[in-house]
């Protein structure tokens, strides 16, 4: 495995939503996704990380082409080919359809209920023009039903007839059935039970191990980013605040949002008492955000500058691979 | 010290087009002032039915056993009906906080009005003063300008915020028992933590019991005080968190435990309990557990439901196996 | 034990089958379990034949061509089995006889003759008046569109008598059977409702599809226009509209021009609810996942939005029939829709309005009990459609 190799480079994009009350009043804009760079290395296991209003799925989605980069550039490395994504060509983009795919949160809307299974996983086959007769469709289909631990028996039957578990793992055989490269995993386990959300995270792994994959995998939960990605990001109001390894993250955490965050995960030993770091004030609106460093208005020792919003964001490495906002590396 | 609650041989059917689907099957629990009690389950535990059958808040299709009784300071709850007695329990000597505070509020009614209402409702006492027991109570869970507050819509507020205003509001009644069924599950971890506290703060001052409904294993362990695990209707282990973390015995609950990523070990693989959830229109016959269970031993579990009986102080445990094993 | 297997076979064989069902199997089994719905279903089915094969069914022709000239304003005439004079297995009834004379002051007075020999006995498919079946003449005004296709010519009906008339509703005042006239009218109702839904639907597809899917600019416009064509006032405009039509127009061109201009006035509302249906299934994720396949509209459309909207589409069809088929009959009602010779339920309750009819002749009132079921069984079956349209709402966790 090439590690060393980016499989995507992401400098500074930001992704803006105009927002329009009714056609009278005036547009506004809301920036979802602010001046975010991010390397995903071919091969690894990318964990995103925010809470509400933090922009990952946006980022996520933007990454995939399906919402609109307002500046900056994506570029995705396939082999000797370049995609641009900010600039891309509609023969390219059907391209690069075929290597990255989305696996969704919610396992009960995302698959169409009135498809068969068979059919839902092989419509991206049959769309993306991947496969051209039946009997390849349907070989493909058993391959990656297979694979993802799905009873071929089953193959005929409508999504009503299965559990979440399931249906999860044929969103999963969906997005992996035109063989990509990439995946964006977008909350694939929150609406999962616990018991269940092990066996989705381990299938994830094991699938990445036979088949290549490269995971962008976005969550709030942290304690399930922690077992399973490389490399976690931290993101607030659209912004990364903190990248690191996942161990050097939880051992060594830097910026003071992402130390209120650890702090805040309740701990499954009754005798630790959480000595959550408490976060003042509410998450600011995306439309006015705060000026300079966006998380002053509630960082818990915030120095002069940064309260009046001086020091402009930007990510510092502080250590190899560890990369923090700068705001909080001067704060030290 | 009189129970506050005690629920004795619970079930639980409802009458839907396929029939009658038993939802809840014997479940005994006890409460005391000033106790948190969890419930803790996946999806289709019966923990939000056993809960709302306190309050007789479920669906009106429910039938509730001829055995069922659930003693709220010494009245069976169960036998009251839709009149005078079932108004004084709703909202009064219960309350129920929920999921999703949005659905809580009105949306076209401010806070403060709503606030009021419940407590003209429950309480005799003039507008003024009600207006001021809200106020004091929304400052109490942690809201500033509470005031403003008092005067604003549901939509104008944060997720956090409505869940806190939704405390207030459940608690101005002053009553002996929340029902709080996931309360946090929809918030971010950071408002999770407070709100947490909040719940633990108030269950110390004003002495009342907390049943406690979630999923999370971890948010029970930081929370309760006692907790029962529940498999689809019924309870399969219950004692004391600290006992039943450290020490669980059913093998459903220590699935559960191990399914949990734990932070610090960060090297140890994920173990999911295998098979799936059956659903409640095939309830496996004897142990619910039986079809997932890696102690399954064939004309023992399937045969009799095992009984929750007495493993050590403050931990029972509904077992064939661990019973008979280890006593 | 073998029954216990056999029982286990049956309910895997039934679960393999809930699981394996479409969406319209899964429609058909919960319309089948309500009752109400599948009691009016069978109404409507009557109905529906009764008014398909009223040519051959009605004995006689509706029109002034097959009066009875012997029997106007005549009473029902039930056919008997048994009387007096003894059990017959044909069916029969008795003759009229009038007299005239001097001693009545030259009016008419009836007697029946109940004598055994003077029985007239029901036949069943007697040859009789000349039907045309599958015939089309399409006259509309100028001679562009004008087309006719002959069709089959049949003699045979149901039943008939051998001598005299057989009037199971009586007759109205220029003797035309009243049987015949109202299964003919229910046809055409039927007609009139057929072509009005179906340019309505075709109009609020186009409509309320583009409108739904596209979103933004383009559904502000086309909501503007839907609601100006909604809030125009439907009884003026009917009667503006009908005055219009130049009444050298043939009955057929006039009950096409009644049906298009029902099929107008209805579609906004059906448009409403294509649009609506239509926003909530574009945001699904399952379009989203289509979409992020580089999947174009038309397979989008095709594949994702028209199933998931086509069990809604076929209620509100359902629903609209009997709006149409009430609409055409006000109309007819008042002489603004479709007139003498064409029989529609509104042209057979014109003439009941008149006192003496009120108070002599009330069987002109019989069609009446038939417009009210054929509604209400549209009503009932579009309800039962519509409580076991979506399968798959109960099941979102």
């Amino acid at each position: 495995m090439n590690s060393e190799q980016n499989l995507i480079t992401i400098k500074n994009i930001s992704v803006d939503f105009s927002f329009q009350e009714n056609f009278l009043s005036k547009k506004q804009k809301i920036q979802a996704v602010k001046n975010v760079s991010l390397n995903i290395k071919k091969g690894s296991f990318v964990g995103l990380v925010g809470e509400s209003g933090s922009g990952k799925t946006t980022l996520g989605r933007a990454i995939l082409a399906a919402n609109k980069i307002s500046s900056g550039k994506v570029i995705f490395h396939d082999g000797d080919k370049d995609y641009d994504l900010t600039n891309i060509s509609k023969q390219e983009l059907k391209e690069y359809r075929k290597k990255a795919q989305l696996i969704f949160q919610d396992p009960y809307s995302a698959l169409s209920p009135r498809m068969t299974v068979r059919d839902i996983i092989a419509e991206p086959l049959e769309v993306m023009k991947i496969t051209n007769t039946r009997e390849e469709t349907d070989k493909r289909v058993r391959e990656i039903a297979s694979k993802c631990r799905l009873n071929l028996e089953h193959l005929r039957r409508y999504p009503h007839a299965f559990s979440g578990g399931q249906r999860q793992r044929i969103s999963i055989a969906r997005a992996l059935v035109s063989n990509p490269k990439f995946i964006v995993a977008d909350e694939s386990v929150a609406a999962l039970d616990v018991s269940i959300q092990a066996d989705i995270l381990n299938l994830l792994k094991s699938l990445r191990k036979e088949l290549n994959l490269t995971y962008l995998f976005i969550s709030h939960d942290l304690s399930v980013v922690a077992h399973v990605c490389d490399v976690v990001a931290v993101m607030y109001l659209g912004h990364i605040v903190e990248i690191a390894p996942s161990r050097e993250l939880f051992k060594n955490p830097r910026h003071s949002y992402t130390k209120a965050l650890l702090s805040s995960i309740p701990s499954i030993d009754p005798e630790k008492q959480s000595n959550a770091i408490e976060l003042k004030g509410e998450i600011p609106s995306a439309m006015n955000p705060p000026s300079g460093c966006v998380f002053r208005t509630r960082c818990p020792n915030p120095t002069h500058d940064c309260k009046e919003g001086n020091i402009e964001m930007g990510l510092i490495e502080v250590n190899p691979g560890h990369w923090v906002d700068q705001c909080c590396v001067n704060c030290k | 010290m009189t129970d506050l609650l005690n629920i004795h041989n619970l079930k639980v059917e409802f009458d839907t087009d396929e029939g009658r689907i038993l939802a809840v099957d014997n479940v005994i629990l006890k409460l005391q002032e000033g106790q948190i009690l969890g419930l803790v389950g996946e999806s289709g535990s019966g923990k939000s039915v056993t809960a709302k059958s306190i309050m007789q808040l479920n669906a009106e299709n429910a039938v509730y056993g001829d055995n069922s009784k659930i003693v709220l300071e010494g009245q069976d709850v169960l036998k009251f009906k839709e009149n005078q007695d079932l108004k004084v329990i709703r909202g009064g000597k219960v309350s129920m906080i929920f999921q999703e505070p949005m659905a809580s509020f009105a949306p076209a009614i401010t806070i403060g009005d709503q606030m009021v209402e419940l407590l003209l409702l429950h309480k005799k006492i003039s507008k003024e003063k009600a207006k001021s027991i809200s106020i004091d109570m929304l400052d109490r869970v942690g809201i500033a300008d509470a005031d403003k507050r008092f005067k604003q819509y549901a939509f104008e507020l944060s997720g956090g915020m409505r869940q806190r205003a939704m405390i207030a509001m459940a608690l101005s009644t002053m009553p002996k028992l929340l029902l709080a069924d996931e309360p946090t599950t929809a918030l971010d971890v950071t408002i999770q933590a407070q709100v947490i506290d909040l719940i633990k703060d108030i269950v110390n001052e004003y002495k009342m019991g907390v049943i406690f409904i979630t999923h999370d294993l971890s948010v029970i362990a930081q929370t309760v005080d006692y907790v029962a695990v529940m498999y689809l209707g019924t309870i399969v282990e219950s004692g004391s968190v600290r006992e039943i973390i450290s020490n669980p015995k059913h093998p459903y609950t220590q699935g559960l435990i191990e399914a949990l990523p734990d932070l610090n070990n960060l090297d140890k693989p994920l173990k999911p309990i295998p098979g799936d959830i059956p659903s409640p229109l095939e309830r496996p016959t004897g142990c619910v557990f039986h079809t997932r269970c890696k102690l399954f031993e064939s004309g023992v579990c399937d045969n009799a439901v095992p009984p929750l009986s007495e493993y050590a102080k403050e931990h029972t445990v509904a077992c064939f196996k661990v019973n008979n094993n280890e006593q | 034990m073998e029954a216990k297997i056999q029982n286990i076979h049956k309910d895997i064989k039934a679960k393999e089958a809930y699981f394996s069902a479409t969406q319209f199997q899964l429609i058909y089994a919960r319309f089948r379990s309500n009752r109400s719905a599948m009691i009016a279903g069978l109404f409507l089915l009557i109905m529906i034949l009764l008014g398909v094969f009223a040519d051959f069914i009605s004995p006689y022709d509706p029109t002034i061509a097959g009066r009875d000239k012997d029997y106007e304003h005549g009473a029902p005439q039930i056919p008997l089995f048994w009387d007096d004079n003894g059990f017959s297995l044909r069916p029969f009834l008795y003759t009229l006889e009038r007299y005239r004379g001097k001693d009545t002051n030259f009016r008419w007075v009836y007697t029946l003759n109940k004598e055994k020999e003077k029985r007239r006995y029901v036949h069943l498919f007697p040859k009789g008046w000349k039907h045309k079946a599958l015939a089309f003449n399409v006259n509309l005004p100028g001679k562009k569109f004008d087309f006719k296709i002959p069709g089959f010519t049949f003699e045979r009906h149901l039943f008939g008598i051998d001598s005299g008339g057989i009037h199971l509703f009586g007759t109205d005042k220029a003797g035309k059977d009243i049987f015949s006239r109202t299964l003919h009218a229910i046809y055409i109702s039927l007609a009139v409702g057929t072509i009005g839904v179906f340019i309505a639907f075709v109009l609020a597809l186009i409509i309320g599809g583009i409108s739904g899917y596209f979103g933004g600019w383009i559904d502000g416009v086309m909501q503007m226009i839907t609601d100006t064509v909604r809030v125009i006032p439907p009884i003026p405009l009917f009667m503006v509209l009908a005055s219009f039509a130049p009444p050298e127009w043939s009955s057929e061109t006039r009950f096409f021009f009644i049906a298009c201009i029902l099929g107008l006035i209805g579609w906004p509302t059906l448009a409403r609810r294509v649009r609506t249906h239509l926003l909530s299934e574009r945001s699904q994720e399952y379009v989203l996942a289509a979409k992020l396949c580089g999947a174009s509209p038309s397979h989008i459309i095709s594949r994702h939005l028209l199933p998931s909207f086509t069990s809604y589409i076929i209620v509100d069809l359902v629903i609209s029939f009997p709006y149409m088929v009430l609409s055409e009959t006000a109309l007819s009602f008042i002489g603004l829709g479709l007139r003498e010779p064409v029989n529609s339920l509104g042209v057979l309750l014109q003439n009941a309005t008149r006192a003496d009819v009120l108070l002599n002749y009330q069987w002109y009132f019989i069609p009446v009990i038939f417009f009210i079921v054929l509604v209400l069984s549209f009503v009932f079956v579009g309800d039962g459609l519509r409580d076991s349209a979506d399968p798959y709402k109960v099941l979102k966790k």
